[in-house]
């Protein structure tokens, strides 16, 4: 069991954070030429030369792109029209065409920015090359803009799934193994041995959860070093303030998990229904996807999920530096509820055994 | 010869280097109940999993009921029952449905197994129980049923592995009545156990040390010729007595299994 | 047969009387479905962003209204010292900020240019870079409206077709992953549990002394979770169907085989998996932690594979999950026959073979 609880987890840091990734690149892209210019060659350069995309192919067809667009094998495919060259030199404008394959609708908008850019780009070149007098009626107005990535400037994508997928462990674990832990119990039996002991059943619930607050520090730093040594994640904000927030954490997955344990009869059962809790939290903590695109009343529910807070202070104390006054009503939410499961955990005992 | 309904001829199972059933041989005759001693770990448990066709012999032969357990594992199987040493039945089914399915997966018509349930509820009193989820049931309760249900089918032949593990002395008695009720009615039982006084209560015993048979007689005979008091004491003796398998002494190797 | 019927009326027992773990069966699919309808998306709506605006005219004006006039951004603040830009992002009120240079308007008549910084909080990378796009996006608008009235030469113009999901509409893209994910969960997770228990309570021996073969048993202990899957495949069809109007623009049967032939290999995975576990608790692990999350992360689920570094992208050709996506896009979004699956198929046929034959091998050593 011991290898399952520390190895696989750690292995899956590794591994999840390069995995967990929505930047766009190395995408699938083809090209029909019906144009055979000098400026189609040109801005088909300027596809190859991109490192955002990886030109496969081109085809004689646009039957022949849709198909293979169907096989899954290109996923961007540009058509310049015949005349193209001709079209820009005589009326000053000409057309292409873009088909983007818009099943992840997400991508297909990163996709077809990118794309955009590389068109405009290619359009000031022509219009630098080709201006005539003529053509300088008047000069339109710019605005430039500048845009800054704070906290983050390469946007390096395992700097923001790395603290996350940290949590991600730390809960998963503590979770299974205090939801399973007295239902093992009430399996073998022991746990009625227990009863008839005169020890207090709040010294019981203490005793045996925590074993499991300690584990959960020590995943939390192994993760923490993990995250240091391996992918180089910078930590800004106190190291002391991230174990403070997390040892109240751990004591809500506790709760709950024991509250698990006390409605269930068997270790499948407890297994299940965490599994289906963790799986809608997980979901609903801004891990993956932003908090704020959900619809209000989504939002209303994410405040009950503590998965939540903890994304939101390991990122913001990790990244940002910010400081115990920052990450107070996270504080505060989740010391709340660890005293409301706990307390349902110890109600809740009393009344089955 | 055709009076036997088990023919064990040099059974031989090795893991390994480690030999858990030494070439033992001996016959079961019809009828009869037969008790396979042995201290935890003699390989009484691995020799019968290769009589009831879920472990292959290593080498020698092995008949039960007419068939070659190697060769015709399937019409073994039709021939026999088996409980095991958990009472295995399914705690999330009534009394009826295990006593259903058990039939069932024996091929009995819904017929036959709607008579010997209504004869299993009358002779083991069953009436307030029979919806009960088996679960729910006390072990002496488990293993009455676990018995009958492995006699559904009329086998010749019986097989049970410790059948009165953990189970108080008066339900014990009662278990062992069952026992010879079926003997009684022509169903031979091949039984192992660890309680040197349920010994007593077989026709013949073998005892197994350290993967070999070291005696097989009746209970009486064996007390004459090891001048002991009871079974106990024959089996104390048998495994305190230098055996040839054993190259440092004089214990019996509980460990292994 | 009757044998066999009798087996999986007993295995169907199993399942209905454990309410629980039958409520979240069923529950699963319809609660996944449903926060990935409604509630995730991995588009941007409703952005907190906070102005530093230290121009203050006709033209910031003009922008930030229609920046707040538009679905994606809401101003959530209006900042006046550069100073505070730090301390917004650092309570985590906003997401972004803009800041409008001095004179804005100004040194857009006189020099013919403006400048504006978007900031962003880029620890969401992600977010951060489509923020930056969107309000990108939106000035050039404003810019084209500004010179509506100069005519600009040489202008290159692409009209940009999205295929397949117009409306880029992010359910689409999460559907086909969470009918992978729960099909697995139900076919491989659920029987390797409940064939583990059988030898946990010891009455796989019974099972096996009896004239039942191993292969029925084992089919028999199967059969359910077949049954069971295909509702629950059903289900989320329905409900990707009627309620988040997700067409399915190729042929039924073809989805419906498909969907057989996955769970099939899910519940071959799941035989496996069983005969190199002795515990339910191994079980469980083994298919929480090594099926459910290389499924949830390297099928293309969620993460795009193709941005993924190299040994992620040959290890995702091994999990079926990959496959079985790509084959229910196709199928479903694309509407493609299997004259374009044919070799996704191939591969979860040949999987599931290798599969089966590596249980046959495993459980032929158990019976030694």
């Amino acid at each position: 069991m011991l290898p399952i609880i520390f190895v696989l987890p750690l292995i899956q840091l590794v591994i999840l954070s390069n995995a967990a990734t929505f930047e766009i690149k190395n995408i699938a892209f083809a090209y029909i030429d019906n144009d055979h210019s000098s400026a189609s060659r040109a801005l088909i350069e300027k596809f190859n030369a991109s490192t955002y995309f990886n030109v496969l192919t081109h085809f004689p067809s646009e039957a022949k792109a849709s198909a293979a667009m169907l096989k899954g094998e290109v996923d961007v495919v540009l058509e310049i029209p015949r005349h193209f060259e001709r079209q820009l030199q005589k009326s000053k404008q000409a057309h292409l065409g873009v088909t983007i394959n818009a099943i992840d609708g997400a991508a297909a908008g990163v996709k077809n920015v990118y794309v955009t850019q590389i068109i405009q780009t290619f359009n000031q070149h022509i219009k630098v090359n080709l201006l005539q007098p003529s053509d300088m009626l008047s000069q339109p107005s710019t605005i430039n803009t500048i845009p800054l990535f704070w906290y983050n400037e390469t946007l390096n994508y395992k700097t923001f799934m790395v603290p996350g997928i940290l949590v991600l462990l730390v809960t998963m674990i503590t979770l299974f193994l205090s939801g399973m832990n007295i239902v093992r119990e009430k399996e073998i039996g022991t746990l009625e041995q227990i009863n008839v002991t005169p020890i207090k059943k709040r010294q019981f619930i203490i005793g045996k959860l925590f074993p499991f607050w300690v584990l959960g520090l020590g995943l939390l730093t192994i993760g923490l070093t993990i995250a240091k040594l391996i992918f180089n994640i910078p930590m800004i904000g106190s190291l002391a303030l991230m174990y403070f927030y997390t040892s109240i954490y751990i004591l809500v997955v506790l709760g709950i998990g024991l509250f698990i344990s006390n409605f269930t009869d068997t270790q499948q059962q407890a297994m299940f229904i965490s599994w289906f809790f963790m799986v809608i939290f997980i979901l609903m903590s801004g891990l993956f996807t932003p908090i704020e695109s959900m619809p209000k009343w989504a939002q209303i529910i994410t405040e009950f999920n503590p998965i939540k807070y903890f994304v939101e202070v390991m990122r913001m104390v990790m990244l940002k530096g910010s400081g115990f006054m920052d990450i107070l009503p996270q504080v505060t939410k989740t010391l709340l509820y660890a005293l409301i499961m706990n307390g349902l955990a110890v109600w809740s005992y009393k009344k089955t055994s | 010869m055709n009076n036997n309904v088990i023919e064990v001829k040099n059974l031989t199972k090795t893991f390994g280097d480690f030999t858990a059933v030494n070439a033992i041989t001996f016959e079961v005759k019809k009828g009869e109940i037969f008790g396979f001693l042995g201290a935890n770990g003699a390989g009484k448990t691995t020799a019968m999993k290769m009589l009831i066709g879920i472990s292959k012999p290593t080498s020698g032969k092995a008949q039960v009921a007419g068939f070659d357990v190697f060769t015709h594992a399937e019409d073994v199987k039709q021939s026999i029952g088996y409980m095991s040493q958990k009472f295995a039945l399914y705690d999330d089914l009534t009394v009826k449905e295990n006593i259903t399915f058990f039939g069932g997966i024996y091929g009995l018509s819904r017929k036959r197994i709607e008579e010997k349930r209504c004869e299993l509820v009358e002779d083991l009193g069953l009436k307030d129980i029979v919806n009960q989820l088996v679960g729910a049931l006390p072990l002496g309760w488990k293993q009455k049923i676990a018995f009958s249900v492995s006699l559904l089918h009329d086998p010749k032949i019986v097989f049970l592995d410790e059948p009165t593990g953990g189970v108080d002395p008066i339900t014990r008695r009662q278990f062992w009545e069952m026992i010879y009720k079926a003997a009684h009615q022509g169903t031979t039982v091949f039984v192992t156990t660890h309680y040197m006084d349920e010994a007593e209560y077989c026709d013949r015993v073998s005892i197994m040390v350290n993967g070999k048979i070291e005696a097989l007689d009746t209970p009486k005979k064996l007390k004459e010729q090891f001048r002991a008091e009871n079974m106990n004491d024959v089996f104390l003796k048998l495994a305190r007595s230098p055996s040839p398998t054993l190259t440092n002494g004089n214990e019996v190797n509980t460990d292994k299994n | 047969m009757k044998r066999f019927t009798g087996f999986i009326k007993k295995e169907f027992y199993h399942i209905f009387r454990d309410r629980r773990s039958l409520f979240i069966l069923f529950g699963m699919p319809i609660a996944q479905i449903l926060l990935f309808g409604f509630a995730i998306t991995n588009e941007i709506n409703n952005v907190d962003i906070a102005i530093l605006d230290r121009s203050n005219d006709v033209n910031t004006q003009e922008i930030i209204h229609k920046i707040s006039a538009s679905k994606y951004f809401s101003i959530k603040q209006i900042i006046t010292r550069e100073a505070d830009i730090a301390s917004v992002f650092e309570k985590g009120q906003v997401k972004a900020v803009l800041n409008f240079e001095k004179d804005f308007s100004q040194n857009l008549i006189k020099q013919h240019q403006a400048t504006v910084q978007i900031i962003t909080d880029a620890t969401d990378p992600n977010t951060a870079n489509t923020i930056s796009n969107y309000v990108n996006a939106m000035l050039q608008q404003y810019q084209k409206e500004l010179n509506k009235n100069i005519k600009i030469a040489y202008q290159i113009v692409p009209q940009t077709r999205m295929v397949y999901n117009p409306e880029l509409k992010s359910v689409y893209m999460f559907v086909p992953g969470v009918m992978t994910i729960i099909l697995m969960l139900v076919s491989a997770m659920m029987t390797s549990i409940s064939i583990t228990r059988e030898k946990e309570l010891g009455t796989m021996e019974i099972l096996l002394v009896s004239p039942l073969k191993p292969f029925q048993v084992i089919i028999g202990k199967v059969f359910p979770y077949i049954f069971l899957s295909i509702i629950n495949a059903v289900v989320i069809v329905m409900l990707s169907v009627f309620i988040f109007k997700m067409p399915v623009q190729g042929s039924l049967l073809l989805l419906a085989l498909e969907s057989v032939l996955f769970i099939i290999t899910a519940l071959a995975l799941g035989i496996l998996i069983s005969t190199i576990s002795a515990t339910q608790q191994t079980a469980m692990m083994i298919s929480l932690m090594g099926l459910m999350l290389p499924v949830i992360l390297l099928s293309g689920f969620i993460f795009p594979i193709s941005s993924m570094p190299l040994p992620l992208q040959i290890i995702s050709n091994i999990i079926p999950a990959k496959w079985f996506i790509i084959i229910i896009k196709g199928i479903m979004l694309k509407g493609v026959g299997i004259g374009f699956i044919w070799k996704e198929t191939l591969i979860l046929l040949g999987m599931t073979v290798f599969f089966i034959g590596l249980s046959v091998k495993k459980y032929k050593i158990r019976l030694e």
